[in-house]
């Protein structure tokens, strides 16, 4: 062992406010870095997050479309692709919990709370990360639904609305991650929410109209904050949908703003709760 | 330690770090400690080198200053061949060495380090008791926990002993260990040499309880006055013509005065560990 000296470096911190908020920034940039650099060393595991969706569109599309009549006709894909637009914002959950999970697990989330950075750096990091690796999974899939023969038939604003409410979704859902994934004993609990993430979109109106369903199921699924995201964005986009006539369905976009700010508001503070709490 | 790095709240009482209340002041805390925990708390994915600048710019140092403290823990800790490789291909004593460099990527004043060579192989646990101990060398307060008792006495200035999380003994290892009053003569003896008859001969030099290991053949007599009891032994049992396998005089090891402040009351007294 190299013995030589330590050099004494230490670090004056100032504390002002101001400073304590431009260090919050700074620290969930390098967080953020961390999981970009992620992607590089680990490509596999990222791509395959990302064309997993797609897997999903060209298996209900091919397999099932063909059998599927959608509502005033028309092209399948164009009907399908908004759901599974909403599916995608649904999968990432899994990827925020995993690495939640697998930080808590390894010590790295005690070693980030016993340095002198900003708390909210840490999950404001992994906010950032997640939403950008939701944002190239979105685009992904964007350019598969053109290629498969969707398309969007209002006005750019208006699609970038649509595409708007689909990240809101996705950032509501970050923080039922990272609540979940402090919580979780190891990544094995991962799993269970790996299964529990598709009966909770089959259950909504991506696939089939509620009504279609039991009454009482079918009012669960009209009700489903990933019904309310599906058909908001059906509207934007101009594709075909369920004929409306539920309260709900003629307020979809209201509600696509509701829900995913309902549920940041309810898990934002939870997570960050459960962070400081963790060795509770 | 959980509750000293400010990781868990305290529920009663109240501590100080380095001067400041791990309560009141948390931030003031780990601006100037270190951890490592009992699991290398390091990123798998990145390599050693990523690891290090990481945690160097989230201690607060520029990229470049970071970078340049990444190299400089790598050399220290033997790490730069391994440094551009990913954690996960290291061995739990690289692992190790890595987790105590990014503890110590600003010097903290205090570093706590929680059972740092659990499952470690001894060439790994000597690599780790080096770097500690150049550690404590530059000036560093090092907690240190360990079930490993011959760790503690190798590595500490003061120990600490807990029983079901409070302290039983406390002061140096010499102090410890002055506990056991004397030191330890191990003699053992050539099998089918009638032990009962060998402990009758020595009984005269022990100061306290023999204590008899028949499986082992050995017989630990405690003695004080070290320099007579050695010659009385050996002449002893030299014109009794018993021909031993070994002869040690040693002081007590920290297990023992751990056995002996943890013995049931009743048989203090007598710590045997016979067969």
């Amino acid at each position: 062992m190299n013995q030589t000296l330590l050099s004494s470096l230490r670090v004056t911190q100032t504390s002002s406010p101001l400073a304590r908020f431009g260090w919050a920034i700074a620290d969930a940039w390098i967080i953020t870095r961390r999981d970009l650099m992620h992607w590089r060393l680990r490509p596999a595991t990222v791509i395959m997050g990302w064309f997993f969706p797609v897997m999903i569109v060209l298996m209900f599309g091919l397999l099932f479309g063909g059998a599927i009549r959608v509502p005033n006709g028309g092209s399948y894909f164009e009907f399908l692709m908004p759901g599974m637009f909403t599916m995608t914002m649904l999968f990432g959950l899994e990827a925020t919990m995993i690495a939640v999970t697998t930080d808590a697990s390894k010590g790295v989330t005690d070693r980030f709370r016993s340095l002198p950075m900003s708390a909210s750096a840490v999950v404001l990091g992994r906010c950032i990360a997640d939403l950008l690796n939701s944002i190239v999974g979105l685009a992904i899939m964007v350019v598969v639904g053109l290629l498969l023969g969707w398309h969007w038939h209002a006005g750019m604003a208006t699609a970038l609305a649509a595409i708007g409410l689909l990240l809101l979704l996705r950032f509501a859902l970050l923080w039922v991650g990272i609540f979940f994934g402090l919580r979780a004993k190891g990544p094995e609990s991962v799993t269970s929410v790996q299964i529990l993430v598709w009966p909770i979109s089959f259950l909504s109106n991506a696939f089939v109209d509620p009504s279609t369903m039991p009454s009482w199921l079918g009012v669960i699924a009209q009700w489903n904050p990933f019904s309310a995201t599906t058909s908001a964005i059906r509207q934007l986009f101009l594709n075909p949908g369920w004929q409306a006539g539920s309260w709900s369905a003629e307020h979809a976009v209201l509600l696509a703003i509701v829900w995913p700010v309902l549920l940041a508001a309810i898990f934002l503070p939870l997570s960050v709760r459960a962070y400081r709490r963790l060795n509770h | 330690m959980k509750i000293l790095s400010t990781l868990l709240e305290l529920d009663d009482g109240q501590a100080c770090v380095a001067g400041f209340s791990v309560t009141t002041q948390p931030r003031q805390v780990r601006e100037r400690i270190g951890l490592v925990g009992q699991y290398a708390a390091i990123d798998e994915i990145l390599t050693g080198r990523q690891n290090l600048v990481l945690f160097g710019q989230l201690n607060h140092l520029s990229r470049r200053q970071a970078q340049l403290r990444a190299d400089a823990l790598l050399e220290q800790f033997a790490l730069t061949n391994a440094g551009n490789m990913p954690a996960s291909t290291f061995s739990g004593g690289m692992r190790r060495r890595l987790d105590l460099a990014a503890s110590l990527i600003v010097s903290p004043e205090v570093l706590f380090v929680d059972e740092p060579t659990t499952g470690l192989d001894p060439a790994g646990r000597r690599e780790v008791w080096a770097a500690i101990r150049s550690l404590v060398a530059t000036g560093t307060t090092v907690l240190l926990t360990t079930q490993y008792l011959e760790e503690a006495d190798q590595l500490a200035h003061r120990i600490a002993m807990l029983k079901e999380g409070r302290v039983i003994a406390e002061g140096t290892p010499d102090s410890l260990k002055a506990r056991l009053r004397g030191d330890w003569l191990d003699i053992i003896v050539r099998p089918g040499v009638e032990i009962a008859a060998v402990v009758q001969l020595v009984q005269p030099v022990a100061t306290g309880d023999i204590r008899i290991d028949t499986q082992m053949n050995q017989i630990s007599i405690p003695v004080t006055d070290r320099t007579r009891a050695v010659v009385t032994v050996a002449t002893t049992l030299s014109e009794a013509g018993i021909e031993l396998e070994d002869f040690v005089l040693r002081r007590p090891t920290l297990d023992e005065v751990f056995l002996h402040l943890t013995a049931p009351a009743k048989s203090q007294d007598s710590l045997e560990v016979a067969s």
